[in-house]
């Protein structure tokens, strides 16, 4: 079977973008607190997430609605809406993180088919058949901590269809269980669904340099002929004690797993996902593009063709990331 | 309320020497006025083998000096390596065992258990949903603010489950399968040569403009700051969480465990504990934030938090 790809869609636009570019599947999440990617001016309204899906379904194309941040204790209803009002606007899945709210939307909508999202961080086949027993996950996100290999032995154990990232913007860290941006900020991915928030982002000129800050911390500075990257915690530079400074945790370096298409097809991979939610259409529509020419390329012929991403890698530079064991 | 608050104690998260970490546990055994004690090597599984035989010993000498011994699993299991380690925990069944990933959590269904800090439990629905399958006792992520663990509590106490708040100690934030340990000595996680042992509180990460910032401690990425809610632990007992748990550090933890006990016991204010810790701790600030709803790194004072 080839591999389904899925684009992100921060807007209806990228949404239409993904789609003519040739997304099986695209995902998206509603305008609040109840996505990943919650930030200023993206996402959908319930009519825009209604007429996505028409979009999309009306090309054989499907929509997958994320509802993958954590329940705020004392407040479930926004996420229970969330749920409600995606299954009654027509989402081929929605993808959720929260045992809670897993359980929730099984015992509520049961033939609304669900997904895990990366944010629940299943790692092993023991965490990802509690969730297909207990929920009847149908697709796991894996995070981003497993070897080619490791992923291999998961998809045969549990038969649950597994997704994996290809393209786009790397967390070095597991996925939801990451406090780094609500030390700094108080905001987190889990709580508020955002990372390095906007709001506490300050650019500093200081002579010829620089600074980026988030809250009251530098996470970098900028000489005169680099270019400013946006300051995400876990990519800025820092110093250890006794070592020289650097990118501790991770470089500025986009993830592109194209070359490992045909271990990952070995390895049992359903679905291949791009990460980006926060970029403008015309990123989507290129990734996109470009991806789908080259899986057609590899169902018809087995081999992965050179195809040129660059211009829009982040800082120029790939990485396979925790897919090859050397990364760690 | 009626019931005593617990003074608990999690695993040692960093790589000591093993001399000194079975030391350790024998001075908490003797010295330290603890309740509970969970103990295992729960950062990188490259660690354990050190740790192995001398775990027998320790758990002898906690029980016989009256604490409660809860095996702690590991925070990120992938190979099957350390799915089998967890396996092996879960059906070894004679002490309790303290779930701090998914898997362990699917593996403990059914069986009383803990549930660790490092198991998403953001809210009532989710605690019911483990609290039906056999969990215990909930041990809160650090980056609760008080509202949070104040619903939690509620519907922990309906429930019949116990919650457990952080209230020393540095706070961990994030895990990886990449260790920055060995990163920041030029090395992979495979030949490591075991550099975190060189760190017994985690090593010191700084910003670009030399201020402290986080701690690096192998595969985890922790806070600078050491977590402290000294000043918080009569409201904390208002809310009715009923476990308070020390991270061990290389500072005197039998000073710190007593003086938290005589806290928890109405005998000493909080907030004279906290000027204690304050200089007890001398090689970072302490915080409070994420309790307070602000940046962990912060430190609210209690004038602030009057007029907050």
């Amino acid at each position: 079977m080839a591999f389904e790809l899925i684009c992100p869609a921060g807007t209806p636009a990228a949404l239409r973008a993904a789609v003519d570019a040739g997304a099986d599947a695209v995902y998206c999440g509603f305008r609040d607190e109840t996505n990943a990617r919650n930030f200023p001016g993206l996402n959908f309204s319930r009519e825009e997430l209604g007429e996505a899906v028409r979009y999309a379904h009306a090309r054989d194309r499907k929509v997958f609605v994320a509802i993958n941040t954590y329940p705020t204790a004392g407040n479930l209803a926004p996420w229970h809406k969330a749920v409600d009002d995606a299954a009654r606007l027509g989402a081929d899945a929605v993808i959720l993180a929260d045992l809670g709210l897993l359980d929730y939307a099984a015992r509520k909508h049961p033939s609304l088919r669900l997904h895990l999202s990366v944010q629940a961080s299943a790692a092993n086949a023991e965490a990802v058949t509690l969730f297909r027993d207990a929920f009847g996950v149908q697709r796991v996100v894996l995070p981003r901590v497993l070897t080619v290999a490791d992923i291999k032995g998961l998809t045969a154990e549990t038969g649950v269809e597994v997704e994996v990232f290809v393209f786009g913007g790397l967390c070095p860290m597991a996925e939801g269980r990451c406090s780094l941006s609500s030390y700094a900020t108080g905001l987190s991915p889990n709580k508020q669904g955002v990372c390095s928030p906007a709001s506490h982002v300050r650019y500093e000129p200081r002579g010829n340099e620089l600074i980026s800050r988030l809250g009251d911390f530098t996470i970098n500075v900028f000489g005169a002929d680099e270019p400013a990257g946006y300051p995400t915690l876990c990519k800025g530079r820092f110093a250890a004690q006794g070592a020289d400074a650097g990118y501790l945790f991770e470089e500025p370096t986009s993830l592109n797993a194209l070359q490992l298409l045909p271990e990952l097809k070995k390895a049992g991979v359903h679905a291949l996902k791009i990460e980006g939610r926060q970029r403008g259409k015309a990123y989507i529509a290129s990734v996109v593009q470009t991806y789908r020419k080259a899986l057609d390329a590899f169902e018809r012929n087995g081999k992965v063709p050179n195809v040129d991403l660059d211009a829009v890698v982040e800082g120029a530079r790939e990485t396979a990331g925790a897919y090859q064991k050397s990364w760690r | 309320m009626a019931t005593r608050s617990l003074l608990t104690l999690g695993p040692v998260l960093f790589n000591w020497p093993v001399d000194q970490w079975r030391d350790f546990y024998a001075r908490m055994a003797d010295e330290a006025p603890l309740d509970v004690v969970y103990l295992g090597e729960v950062v990188c599984s490259k660690r354990a083998p050190f740790f192995e035989d001398a775990i027998p010993d320790v758990i002898e000498r906690l029980t016989a000096a009256g604490k409660r011994v809860v095996l702690a699993s590991p925070i990120l299991v992938t190979t099957d390596r350390e799915r089998k380690a967890v396996r092996d925990l879960v059906e070894a069944g004679e002490l309790e065992v303290e779930a701090n990933d998914l898997g362990a959590v699917a593996q403990l269904a059914g069986k009383p258990h803990a549930v660790g800090p490092f198991v998403n439990v953001y809210n009532e629905a989710t605690l019911g949903w483990l609290a039906s399958r056999g969990a215990t006792s909930v041990s809160l992520g650090a980056e609760m603010p008080a509202a949070s663990v104040a619903s939690l509590t509620q519907e922990a106490t309906r429930l019949g489950v116990e919650t457990e708040v952080q209230v020393f100690g540095r706070v961990p934030l994030a895990i990886s399968a990449r260790c920055y340990h060995a990163r920041v000595h030029g090395l992979h996680k495979d030949g490591c040569q075991f550099v975190c042992g060189q760190d017994l509180d985690g090593l010191g990460v700084e910003t670009l403009d030399d201020q402290p910032f986080l701690a690096v401690n192998g595969l985890q990425t922790m806070s600078h700051t050491y977590l402290c809610l000294a000043a918080e632990i009569a409201e904390l007992q208002r809310l009715g969480v009923g476990r308070f748990r020390l991270s061990p550090h290389t500072v005197d933890m039998v000073r710190v465990a007593k003086g938290f006990r005589a806290v928890l016991d109405g005998e000493r204010a909080g907030g004279d504990l906290a000027a204690e810790l304050a200089g007890l701790v001398t090689d970072a600030p302490l915080a409070n934030g994420f309790f307070h709803d602000a940046a962990g790194a912060a430190y609210i004072g209690s004038h602030e938090r009057m007029t907050a």
